[in-house]
């Protein structure tokens, strides 16, 4: 009874804002259908996970699908100070690169890890486009454990994507730049500056990133990039744009040919040079962090060479093909066949094959060479044109039943076409200015398509306002029939730069409940309530806490004096799922901690006024939370008040 | 006037099942209970025997453990063994013989079964909730949850096997 209730509320809930929606023309029967088809009941799970980029807030966001529900903010390049990331002295050394601490990234791309050219849901790579990065978060604990800096990059946006069994994550670099870097005149760039396409291999069982070579290119930007898969695994794609070589009002400058390229790179055979002892170990520097997942500790290294290849010392790796008016995206079908190139000023949308590239290649057919890579004929590779099928195309998605989606940023819409006839099946309006859009499974041979979502740049009127600045919004579509079909509109955090999506039963069951205290190899950690002390070594107090529910132990310290440096290495007794504790001390300057169970996180803290001063659990943890709390003493510098823990010393 | 208050509470409750977050819900009844216990009875409370001192050997429990037989002599490998588990996991809430954040270990025993105590620490949250004397407990020591910390099943039997040690 109570169950129809609810449903009938949302139904009238729903019924009653499409009646004052001005978008959608469906009737009210309809459009409860509509509503049951993104409607998971309290308590049900979603179908699918997504793992949206968080563009300027350097984090990636995790939602469900078909509900449009955020799961969780993951912090990746960003400290966040809801769970201490990037504050704790555990996880600082993570957002350490060549530049020094960086505390903030723009996160792009994510990609998840495939097998056989499936995604195998192990792990998700983003990439960081200012300072040039690519992460690794492990898909059992939904953490950043890797980031590694690309060295010779700068806007590093044709990345992060991964071959069909996560051989190499890739990352390009989107400005070119004099490499090495040095000082000289902005107006030589012209052949004087180069691209930088970095091959990061991953270890086929930590997972575990390294650069494996640089393929050092002409001084173009590249825009975005996919691998080969089936047929064509072993080459790699990439769109460019200012094959001008521009370096000032690209916005004019850079639109003057009327073709731009896609670089193929056939990384096979730079590979197989590379592990013959080819390529140049050129000096440079770069960071290497690494979360260690049983210290709980993050190392941050640094790097100080990296390989480096030129296409002229492997004849035969790369070719160009001409691709009309500055290519966005660079999206190759599941087969591997056809490599499509979103040309953004151009008014078809071309699509390339990779047999008759390679047809031409062998025989020889080139238009020419720039700085000694061949460069193929349009007409020799091109595969079939759709024609106008709107205004700025950006990117493309496969749903693995012959059938591409493709992004218009200009026109605001997503058009649904045939893979080979190039016929135009379907076209539904986005709001507004779509940029990505993803089909999970989006890169790989095995797209799991049931639902698309377009993530659009501008809001405007499709929520209640919130001053100038809207959440950007997404918009889901059910894409099993003829005809895509708008299911519902979802707000999202920062500006997602593409999405990665799976079904969820490839992480569900895996997904980690609680950190085992046994394994717990903090060098800081009390596992017990015999190991808490309080430590002093000079002019630092190192104090082995312990958190369950609801008390810290101990709980009234003495003796930390004014221009102490204050380590509260909290560890958290607890092994159940989903109870975590938080630690937060009156004037932290950092952030509070957020501690999952059997782990241990460090916050310092500098007293700077004498007194006898609070700290509490942050996170609501039991009937007994608001009693979770403790006091610490501090004396004046010159004061001698000794060393002291204790808790429950007055208990009966 | 007393159905008027009953009625009153009823749909406090009601209130507070319907709406507001889990674990505040929790603490919210808690106190609120922990009022009516000590108002209601404020007289035939001298009484009332504490659950943490109440003796019932029967009763079993619920969870996962249904009959454990304890040998004649004390095992004394297992009770080391589950000394040792027991100060790793047990000892941030319980003290061998005092009352702490929960209950005192010593005398388990002669107040509750094996298979009652084995279930208390393998299953604390459905005790807690349906088990009478586990919800008693909870009540005395002031809602304070008995944590789970995903002891295995042997290693709960080997801090029983402690527990009968501390005398």
């Amino acid at each position: 009874m109570k169950s129809t209730l609810a449903v009938l509320g949302v139904l009238v809930a729903f019924t009653s804002c499409n009646n004052s929606g001005n978008s959608d023309k469906k009737s009210g029967a309809l459009a409860s259908n509509v509503a049951e088809k993104v409607y998971i009941a309290p308590g049900e799970y979603d179908s699918h996970y997504a793992f949206l980029s968080g563009g300027y807030s350097g984090n990636l966001t995790v939602y469900g699908l078909p509900s449009g529900r955020m799961f969780k903010e993951i912090p990746v390049f960003s400290q966040f100070p809801t769970s201490g990331y990037g504050y704790s002295e555990e996880t600082k050394p993570m957002l350490n690169t060549s530049h020094g601490f960086i505390p903030w990234g723009d996160a792009h791309h994510p990609d998840i890890s495939q097998t056989k050219g499936e995604i195998d849901g192990r792990f998700i790579f983003i990439n960081e486009n200012n300072t040039p990065r690519i992460a690794k978060i492990d898909l059992k604990t939904f953490e950043t454990t890797e980031i590694i800096e690309v060295p010779n990059s700068a806007g590093n946006h044709s990345s992060s994507f991964v071959t069909e069994n996560t051989e190499y994550v890739v990352a390009g670099t989107r400005f070119s730049v004099p490499i090495p870097q040095r000082d000289m005149p902005i107006k030589e760039y012209k052949g004087n500056f180069k691209g930088a396409l970095s091959f990061i291999s991953v270890a086929p069982e930590t997972g575990e990133m390294d650069i494996k070579f640089q393929v050092l290119m002409p001084g173009f930007n590249y825009d975005l990039s996919h691998p080969g898969r089936g047929k064509s695994h072993g080459w790699f794609f990439f769109t460019t744009y200012n094959t001008e070589e521009a370096s000032t009002l690209l916005e004019v400058n850079a639109s003057q040919n009327d073709k731009d390229f896609i670089a193929a790179i056939n990384w096979k055979k730079i590979e197989e040079y590379v592990n013959n002892g080819g390529g140049t170990m050129m000096p440079t520097n770069y960071a290497h962090n690494v979360y260690d997942e049983d210290t709980h500790t993050a190392t941050s290294i640094m790097k100080k060479e990296v390989r480096v290849v030129n296409p002229s010392e492997v004849p035969g790796a790369v070719y160009f093909i001409p691709t009309p008016k500055s290519p966005h995206g660079c999206d190759v079908d599941p087969t591997g066949e056809y490599i499509v190139g979103n040309g953004k000023l151009s008014a078809n949308l071309t699509v390339h094959s990779f047999i008759k590239m390679l047809d031409a290649i062998e025989n020889e057919k080139f238009a020419g060479e720039a700085y000694g890579i061949p460069i193929l004929n349009f007409e020799d590779v091109l595969a079939g044109v759709v024609e106008q099928p709107g205004l700025g195309p950006l990117h493309t998605e496969f749903d693995g039943k012959g059938n591409a989606y493709t992004t218009f940023f200009i026109s605001s819409e997503v058009v649904k076409w045939k893979i080979g006839t190039w016929e135009v099946i379907d076209r539904k309006p986005t709001y507004y200015s779509v940029g990505h859009l993803t089909i999970p499974g989006g890169n790989s041979g095995k797209p799991q398509g049931k639902y698309m979502f377009a993530m659009n740049k501008i809001t405007k009127d499709r929520y209640l306002p919130t001053g100038p600045e809207m959440e950007h919004s997404a918009q889901l579509y059910d894409i099993s029939g003829d005809k895509m079909e708008l299911l519902l509109d979802f707000p999202t955090h920062g500006e997602p730069h593409y999405a990665a999506a799976m079904e969820a039963s490839l992480i569900k069951e895996r997904s980690q409940k609680i950190y085992k205290l046994a394994d717990n190899k903090h060098p800081f950690a009390a596992k017990s309530d015999d190991d808490t002390k309080v430590v002093r070594e000079g002019k630092e107090v190192h104090i082995y806490m312990t958190t369950i529910r609801s008390h810290f132990s101990p709980d009234n310290i003495e003796g930390v004096k004014v221009g102490d440096k204050v380590y509260f290495h909290v560890t958290n007794l607890e092994q159940d799922f989903d109870v975590p504790h938080g630690f937060a001390v009156i004037g932290q300057n950092n952030s509070e901690l957020l501690v999952m169970p059997g782990q241990t996180k460090t916050s310092v803290w500098e007293p700077k006024q004498v007194g006898v001063w609070p700290f509490y659990c942050t996170d609501f943890c039991s009937a007994l939370h608001q009693e979770m709390q403790g006091y610490i003493r501090v004396s004046a510098a010159d004061s001698d008040t000794p060393i002291k823990w204790s808790l429950g010393e007055d208990i009966e | 006037m007393k159905t008027t208050l009953k009625l009153l509470m009823v749909l406090f409750v009601t209130l507070l099942v319907s709406c507001g977050g889990k674990e505040e819900k929790k603490k919210e009844s808690f106190s609120y209970q922990k009022k009516t216990t000590t108002e209601k009875a404020a007289t035939p409370k001298a009484e009332k025997v504490p659950a943490s001192k109440k003796v019932d050997l029967d009763n079993k429990g619920i969870g996962p453990i249904t009959s454990i037989t304890l040998g004649a002599e004390v095992d004394q490998a297992m009770a080391t063994h589950g000394e040792d588990v027991y100060k790793k996991m047990c000892t941030a809430c319980h003290r061998a013989d005092k009352k702490f954040i929960g209950p005192a270990p010593t005398g388990i025993l002669e107040r509750r079964t094996p298979e009652w105590v084995m279930n208390m620490i393998l299953n604390p949250e459905e005790m807690t909730q349906k088990d009478p004397l586990a919800k008693e407990l909870l009540i005395e020591f002031n809602g304070a949850p008995m944590a789970n910390q995903h002891l295995t099943e042997e290693d709960a039997r080997a801090v029983l096997e402690y527990f009968r040690t501390l005398k």
